[in-house]
């Protein structure tokens, strides 16, 4: 049924239709719409045969459903930046111990300095923690992505994240095309564990794993992942038998056939860029975008594919390896390994900062000219980094860099979240 | 008591009557050949270590209890670590080990799962040692309690971190010896002014039942594992299990230690219900601290050349207010 809804609500619907029997809520922006979309649906009755928890922090949140899915629960959490940090060790252990544990990133950047807007510094700060990531260009896509998790998490018993871009779509009001709970059904059989608790038949789940088979556990996470290449894009195919519409899936190219320069980004952003790349087009450059939906596991033979008549690509990513540069660009390049490709990364929309297509098209542009440093920063102040460079220069009590910074570009910013 | 036993017959030495001499209903779980052997033979633990003896005793137990319809979540930690060298296990129930700071959680998780499953007869216990309950499970744990989750929590208190080394933790008794607070300087071993007594905070948070219990008196332990698990809700039980390696004490004296820190008030035994004190383990006849503290290697610097009165007197005067506190004297403690 079409309707017109925030994103965060269009996913508590989703994950409802899922049938989720234990959700874990701790409150972080931009998630919180979503569990308490979640919340509402139990209480009204709505969302039956679920349990509810208010937890007291996302590492109890992470724990909780940890318990619940060893216990045969189908289990479900969403946080973001902070309180995917503050769970970080119970992330590691769902993966660790197998436990098909969906949970919703409204990717938000990580603090300090203290910011609530959107970068993808969270998740990908979580990128060898053993889940599966997945990112949504869309609400129709985090939707539709959501159904697709819980199934693909089941059948490997392995976590699986989705992604979505905080307040750029969680807070987003879009068409969404919300499918049936018959169509759900249809799509997503119950939870059947591979391991659970059970005192019929006692097993002890978390031993302590020495040298000599610690390797095998991990190796054997990395080979669920690489089925999971094999099975998304199955999914992505059953999914449209079922719901009409194409979902999911592991790469999408737009307008890259003949294109000498593509451009290769995850989320919300590639709509702007598609919007771009539309004008350039227009105006005869052979530019096409490439956009990533598997992040974890990374489609490498997708990539080669999508890239293997092109000249150039470039990653614009809302990332920073600090230190290095890019983190999914570092993943692009090991996937081109020896195709003697041209490739620039640029970082773009850290904490929030509005990604233009003027400003795309500028970069795109310079690109295509082969005019691009490895590494480029989009729209970053210059003058404002090199004042305070300077400062810290002159004086040794150069004070907070943060506040310096807000001071001398006279922000907005100013203000108190 | 049956009508027919009048007469108390207690073992030399300990207080505990035989098992022989009372109704079969009556008799320990341990003494019954039916029992589970949760915690099976096989284990890794130390010679002597309260701690296998109070995991043991408990779960059965609680296995008894419910019928065996029992889960368990462990914290990381001694008990862990041996019951568990891949690839083998001594738990005879089902059991997971998650992290060191999350087993009151994990185990909320399961009572959650349990409750939307229908399972209704199966019960949930979590398990840890003092570090893991009392500082970095303290957030978790807090939290089980406060939402009242139909959980069991039982903490194994050695009174450090002995799975790491013997590092001091906040159930470390002031003077007492450890790999982070040395015998050293002009306060030697652990502060005092420091330190928190969980089960005063879990009573705070009015959950249904809080016990303390000692590995001295296993069949106070039991029965204080089968009252608990009658109750729904969030429930706490404490128990004392001296450590050989950690203490410094004879692997055959872990017994005595923990009646000595029963009868001289260091440790007090009670039972509490929504917040309320119950009832209390009498002391017989009080013992002066000494006796429990001269046995132990970690205190072993309050009786130099020169001992420590003053450092004795702090520690006597502790034991007194844990008596007073709790009416442990014989007669008060008729609660
Ligand atoms: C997050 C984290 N921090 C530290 C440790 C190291 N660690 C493992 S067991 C342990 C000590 C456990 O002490 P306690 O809970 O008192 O149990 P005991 O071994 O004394 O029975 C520590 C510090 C860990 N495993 N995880
Ligand atoms: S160190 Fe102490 S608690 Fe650990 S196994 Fe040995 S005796 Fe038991
Ligand atoms: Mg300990």
């Amino acid at each position: 049924m079409l309707k017109q809804m925030e994103g965060s609500k269009a996913v508590a619907e989703a994950v409802a239709l899922c049938r989720p029997e234990v959700i874990c809520a701790y409150p972080i922006s931009p998630q919180t719409h979503i569990v308490e979309g979640l919340g509402e649906l139990v209480k009204s009755g709505e969302l039956k045969n679920c349990e509810y928890i208010n937890v007291e922090s996302e590492f109890a949140a992470m724990s909780v459903a940890i318990g619940a899915s060893a216990g045969g629960a189908r289990s479900y959490t969403a946080t973001a930046s902070q309180g995917l940090l503050f769970m970080a060790e119970a992330v590691y252990n769902a993966s660790g111990l197998g436990l098909p544990i969906v949970m919703t990133v409204a990717n938000r950047a990580i603090g300090a300095p203290i910011n609530i807007w959107n970068d993808h510094s969270d998740s990908l700060s979580q990128r060898d923690c053993g889940w599966l990531q997945l990112f949504a260009e869309t609400n129709q896509e985090a939707l539709d992505l959501h159904i697709q998790a819980f199934k693909l998490a089941e059948e490997l018993s392995m976590p699986v994240m989705v992604c979505m871009d905080g307040f750029i779509l969680t807070h987003a009001y879009e068409r969404v095309d919300m499918p049936t709970q018959a169509q759900v059904d249809q799509f997503l059989p119950p939870y059947e564990p591979r391991q659970v608790l059970d005192p019929n038949d006692p097993v002890s789940i978390g031993a302590m794993v020495g040298p000599e088979a610690f390797m095998e556990v991990r190796y054997l996470a990395h080979a669920k992942q690489m089925q999971a290449l094999e099975r998304i894009p199955q999914l992505g195919t059953e999914f449209k038998q079922i719901f009409g519409r194409e979902s999911g899936g592991l790469t999408r190219s737009y307008r890259a056939d003949d294109a000498e320069t593509i451009v290769i980004a995850m989320g919300s952003v590639l709509g702007t860029i598609k919007d771009t790349v539309d004008a350039m087009r227009d105006a005869g450059h052979k530019i096409g975008v490439l956009g990533i939906t598997s992040y974890r596991p990374f489609p490498i033979e997708q990539v080669r594919a999508a890239l293997k008549s092109c000249k150039r690509f470039v990653v614009l990513e809302k990332s920073l390896a600090v230190g290095l540069g890019g983190i999914v660009a570092t993943d692009v390049r090991m996937a081109v390994t020896g195709m003697g490709l041209k490739g620039y990364t640029v970082i773009a929309g850290l904490g929030g900062r509005a990604i233009t297509v003027t400003s795309l098209t500028g970069i795109f542009e310079k690109a295509m000219r082969e005019n691009l440093e490895l590494v480029n920063f989009l729209d970053l102040d210059w003058k404002a980094v090199n004042k305070q460079l300077e400062r810290e220069k002159q004086t040794r009590r150069s004070g907070p860099i943060a506040e310096a910074l807000l001071r001398d570009v006279g922000a907005a910013g100013t203000r108190n979240y | 008591m049956s009508d027919l036993q009048p007469v108390k017959f207690y073992q030399t030495g300990t207080f505990t009557v035989g098992n022989r001499l009372l109704a079969p209903e009556e008799r320990s779980v341990q003494a019954n050949m039916q029992r589970t052997n949760s915690l099976n033979s096989g284990h890794r633990a130390c010679q002597g270590c309260g701690e296998a003896l109070g995991a043991r005793y408990a779960i059965d137990a609680a296995m008894n209890a419910t019928n065996r319809q029992l889960i368990a979540a462990n914290a990381t930690g001694c008990l862990e670590v041996f019951s568990t060298p891949y690839p083998e296990t001594s738990w005879q129930i089902p059991w997971i080990h998650s992290l060191f700071g999350n087993a009151a959680a994990v185990a909320t998780g399961l009572s959650a799962a349990m409750k939307v499953k229908g399972k209704k007869d199966v019960r949930v216990v979590a398990q840890g040692g003092d570090g893991g309950t009392t500082d970095i499970g303290f957030g978790c744990l807090s939290g089980m309690f406060e939402r009242n989750d139909d959980v069991l929590y039982i903490c194994y208190d050695n009174e450090a971190y002995m799975n790491t080394g013997v590092q001091r933790s906040s159930a470390t008794p002031p003077a007492a010896r450890t790999a982070t607070t040395m015998p050293l300087g002009s306060e030697p071993g652990a502060p005092f002014g420091q330190g928190k007594f969980v089960p005063a905070i879990a009573m705070a948070h009015e959950i249904p039942y809080v016990a303390t219990a000692t590995v001295a008196d296993l069949r106070d332990l039991e029965a204080k594992v089968t009252k608990a698990m009658s109750f729904r809700g969030a429930r706490y039980i404490h128990i004392l299990v001296p450590c050989p390696l950690g203490w410094g004490t004879a692997s055959h004296d872990t017994i005595r230690m923990a009646r000595l820190a029963k009868e001289t008030g260091m440790f007090p035994v009670f039972e509490a219900e929504y917040g309320e004190l119950k009832s209390a383990l009498a002391i017989r006849r009080q013992l002066p601290v000494e006796e429990y503290l001269r046995p132990q290697k970690r205190f072993a610097h309050l009786f130099g050349k020169t001992p420590a009165v003053e450092t004795i007197a702090r520690i006597q005067a502790q034991a007194d207010k844990n008596i007073r506190r709790y009416g442990l004297m014989a007669k008060e403690a008729a609660l």
